[in-house]
């Protein structure tokens, strides 16, 4: 069964076997406000955990993306590269950004659990 | 969000009003102001070009000049001001000796030869300063602070003004100004639409927003659509577009400078850097301010380095992002002169990757002023 972490940058990752797929939140989107652009790294590149994988772009200003994890990455979502609006209307579904096969699964566990992630932004104000 | 917490923020007369909007509020020149509305800039941007859009505008500064210093404002910009009628206004540049912008403004004729000047919220204080220090000290310079300024802007502002102020305003040309009891209206704005600026004292401004609020056609619009809507109409962000360094010839505003005033250099009253700006116009400036389309979809910022397509760099964006009417990225920056004509292939360097990129023409979304009946 899928099981969900997030960060405190905002990301989601949600765990399938050895497969990550990551996001960013519904909190996130918000703060950012109208999406417009949305670069995605190559398939078969590598992600680090704490780095950039992605950078996303409001109407406003640029953002990056952190990866919550380090592996390979094996897919971006090439639908939100052509419909960016889509990371606002469908965060943490249809908005994915990227799927990443973990070096070590175990590094998962280390990431805040709903509860937790709510709570954090709770103290955001 | 850049804010020095140990400043404490002015508010504007709608400040209330903005919060009960559901507005994000960010500190803006000194200003607690809003920067969208929940419906996003996106949604504000496009109501405008549709519609009609109330944007509070009250931090800029509205200066009177009286006298002497109506009578010798001139003196410090390029623009014809001693042959604007009463009720006409203009765009102008206040200068620096070296041909700099300092601000630029709007400048109208009021009764009995005094002016009325709208400058920018960040320069208002040193503006009047400035216009002080040049004008001598009898001079009747005023920034007024008791005055509000909104601004009313889109297809359906006229028709929406007529209903609360008169049906006068539907006929006003593109650039002038009617007193309307205690409101001064303007036919004027910085969306690139049909659009009025109303002056309004301060302890009126909630009641008369909230009238315009109340008619259908008319939504709050925050700073980020306003910054959306001048950059597709291709209007200079003074402090990004234009600064101290800039001349108005390399701004592409040399429009602004009189043809009565730029016929001889050694010409009496001659406008501060006219030296180094009729050389600029003679000559061509050695760098041009120029709409830029990038091919992709990612937006350049202010600061992104502009290169030739052998990555020579040869400038840099002033402003950039998105532009919703054209659902694609826009910028302007400036760029060497022989890569300023519209065409130019060059590329704009975001994230350390260089994108092509080509010299548009300004404004990017035709304008749609109302020039009469």
């Amino acid at each position: 069964m899928p099981t969900l972490r997030f960060t405190k940058d905002h990301e989601w990752v949600r765990l399938d076997g050895d497969t990550a797929v990551i996001g960013i939140t519904d909190y996130a989107q918000q703060q950012l406000g109208d999406i417009v652009y949305v670069e995605l790294p190559e398939p078969g590149s590598r992600v680090e955990a704490g780095k950039e994988a992605a950078v996303v772009e409001s109407a406003k200003a640029a953002s990056e993306v952190y990866s919550p994890v380090s592996g390979e990455v094996v897919a971006v979502n090439e639908v939100i590269a052509g419909d960016p609006a889509k990371v606002n209307a469908d965060p943490m579904g249809d908005g994915w950004f990227l799927s990443v096969k973990l070096d070590d699964p175990k590094a998962f566990d280390a990431l805040m659990d709903e509860p937790e992630y709510q709570k954090f932004v709770a103290e955001q104000g | 969000m850049d804010s020095d917490k140990s400043v404490e923020l002015r508010r504007t007369p709608l400040h209330a009003l903005h919060v009960e909007r559901g507005a994000k509020m960010v500190p803006f020149a000194g200003y607690e102001m809003p920067v969208q509305y929940p419906s996003g800039i996106i949604a504000e941007h496009l109501h405008t070009r549709a519609q009609a859009g109330l944007f509070d505008v009250s931090h800029m500064g509205q200066v009177a000049l009286h006298g002497v210093a109506a009578a010798m404002f001139e003196t410090l910009v390029p623009g014809d001001i001693a042959g604007l009628a009463e009720g006409q206004m203009r765009y102008t540049l206040l200068l620096n000796d070296e041909g700099g912008i300092i601000d630029d403004l709007m400048a109208l004729r009021d009764a009995g030869g005094a002016l009325r000047l709208v400058v920018n919220a960040a320069t208002k204080e040193g503006d009047v300063a400035h216009l002080n220090e040049r004008l001598g000290p009898k001079a009747q310079i005023r920034l007024c602070d008791e005055l509000a300024l909104l601004a009313l802007q889109g297809p359906a502002a006229a028709a929406v003004l007529a209903r609360i102020v008169g049906p006068r305003v539907a006929t006003m040309p593109f650039l002038s100004g009617v007193r309307f009891r205690d409101l001064y209206v303007t036919r004027s704005g910085y969306t690139g639409e049909d659009g009025f600026e109303i002056s309004v004292p301060a302890d009126r401004a909630a009641e008369l927003a909230g009238r315009l609020l109340a008619e259908p056609e008319v939504l709050p619009i925050g700073l980020g659509a306003r910054d959306t809507l001048r950059l597709e109409a291709g209007l200079c962000l003074y402090g990004h577009d234009i600064d101290a360094t800039t001349t108005p010839v390399a701004a592409g505003l040399a429009w602004t400078i009189a043809k009565r005033r730029r016929e001889s250099i050694s010409q009496r009253g001659g406008f501060p850097g006219a030296r180094r700006i009729l050389r600029e116009l003679a000559d061509g400036p050695p760098r041009r301010r120029v709409g830029i389309r990038p091919d992709g979809r990612a937006p350049a910022r202010e600061g992104s380095a502009i290169v030739d397509p052998a990555g020579n760099l040869i400038g840099e964006v002033t402003s950039g992002g998105f532009g919703p009417s054209l659902s694609a990225p826009i910028a302007m920056g400036y760029v060497a002169r022989r890569y300023s004509d519209p065409g130019t292939a060059l590329a704009v360097v975001v994230r350390d990757v260089a994108r092509p990129a080509r010299v548009s023409p300004l404004p990017f979304v035709p304008t749609r002023y109302y020039r009469g009946p």
